[in-house]
């Protein structure tokens, strides 16, 4: 089955995996797509997971926002398709 | 409240810890629930999820994603599961335990979905099948916290058999008159139905008088074309995209 055979989850989904690597929420955060420069929740963006590993990409432009893999040495993440990611502190999850 | 407090709902660290299950309650032929006993549960907010790990005796893993049902008041841990029967962890979970049997599972995950009695503006929630789930918590949490603004829950199914929580529903409903609980039923309806029929749409939504209200705050979650459907009518109804929160949770039932 190929990646766009499946129903995309969401940005959501990832919460667990980057909780492995991250001491805080990633999904709260707002992302700046490389791509095409959108401004959004890194929640809202679709991510389509396997196995194999995850890719996050931007719901306006479909560029490749992030890939993460589980491999022999450990969680690979490559996070170059985020222009940035700013972490804004929300009352209840920050 | 500084960076430096724990948050409730936010563990400083994800870490695997063992849930044991208490007890099993059928929801619908499909669903089942399981309320766990989690050691050092954190606690949580209404619409967090958790991730739980079956590992087989040759040490395979499968992980899956599976929402909080209870709230964040209750002193054990509640999931509500939809069987897909030929799904590698589903049928695990709502064939196989039993109360005293113990897994494993993570959390609780995920800051963006939740939802707080102290968020100020009405709560509109829509959900479609297991995706009533993070919505339930809310419903929850809304009725033990005292209800403060209007809320609403579209909810989708394919038959009255199959709405989760359908009893517990009417019974929130009931006591709460800020609070308006609309089914519909896209498969199968029960004879004389009055209600819904097809899916969530637009025309729906504007009929619920969505786009009348001021500074609502949307939760929308289930299976991934249902949300993808809601949330661009609620866009396209003129709600700012800033309010709509959304969740996929993968296939739709078909
Ligand atoms: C954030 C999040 C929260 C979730 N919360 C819940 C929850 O509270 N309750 C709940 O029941 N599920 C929930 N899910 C879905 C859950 O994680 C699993 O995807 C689901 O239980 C199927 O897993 P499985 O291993 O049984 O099936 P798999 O082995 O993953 O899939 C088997 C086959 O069924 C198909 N399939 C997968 N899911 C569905 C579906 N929903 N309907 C029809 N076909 C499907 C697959 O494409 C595959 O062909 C959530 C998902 C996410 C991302
Ligand atoms: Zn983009």
């Amino acid at each position: 089955m190929s990646e766009s055979d499946l129903q995309p989850l969401d940005g959501n989904a990832a919460a667990g995996l980057l909780g492995e690597m991250f001491w805080r929420d990633m999904t709260t955060a707002t992302g700046i797509c490389a791509g095409c420069g959108s401004e959004g929740p890194f929640a809202e963006a679709r991510l389509f997971a396997s196995a194999m590993g995850s890719v996050l990409r931007c719901p306006h432009c479909d560029n490749v926002l992030l890939r993460a893999a589980r491999t022999p040495r450990g969680v690979w993440l490559d996070m170059q398709g985020f222009r940035s990611l700013t972490f804004t502190p929300t009352p209840d999850a920050n | 409240m500084t960076e430096a407090q724990p948050v409730a709902g936010v563990p400083r660290r994800l870490l695997w810890s063992r849930a044991e299950v208490v007890s099993l309650r059928d929801d619908t032929p499909r669903v089942r629930s399981l309320t766990l006993a989690v050691a050092d549960w954190p606690g949580h907010l209404a619409g967090q999820h958790v991730d739980v790990r079956l590992t087989a005796e040759d040490g395979y893993q499968a992980q899956r994603s599976y929402s909080i049902a209870s709230p964040p008041e209750a002193p054990l841990l509640e999931l509500t599961v939809e069987t897909i029967s030929d799904g590698e962890v589903s049928p695990y979970l709502t064939g196989e335990l039993r109360p005293g049997d113990i897994f494993e599972l993570r959390g609780p995950i995920g800051g963006y979905f939740v939802w707080s009695e102290r968020q100020p503006g009405p709560l509109v929630l829509i959900g479609g099948g297991s995706g009533v789930v993070p919505l339930m918590a809310m419903l929850r949490h809304r009725a033990i916290a005292g209800p403060t603004q209007p809320a609403l829950l579209v909810y989708s199914s394919r038959n009255w058999d199959e709405i989760i929580y359908r009893d517990e529903l009417e019974r929130l409903a009931a006591a709460d008159p800020s609070l308006r609980i609309v089914h519909t039923l896209t498969r199968a309806q029960p004879q004389g139905w009055q209600g819904f029929r097809r899916r969530v749409d637009k025309a729906m939504l504007e009929e619920l008088g969505v786009p009348a209200l001021a500074s609502p705050n949307l939760f929308i979650c289930g299976p991934t074309p249902m949300v993808e459907t809601a949330a661009q009518a609620s866009v396209e109804l003129g709600i700012d995209a800033a309010r709509i929160k959304t969740e996929r949770f993968g296939p739709s039932g078909g």
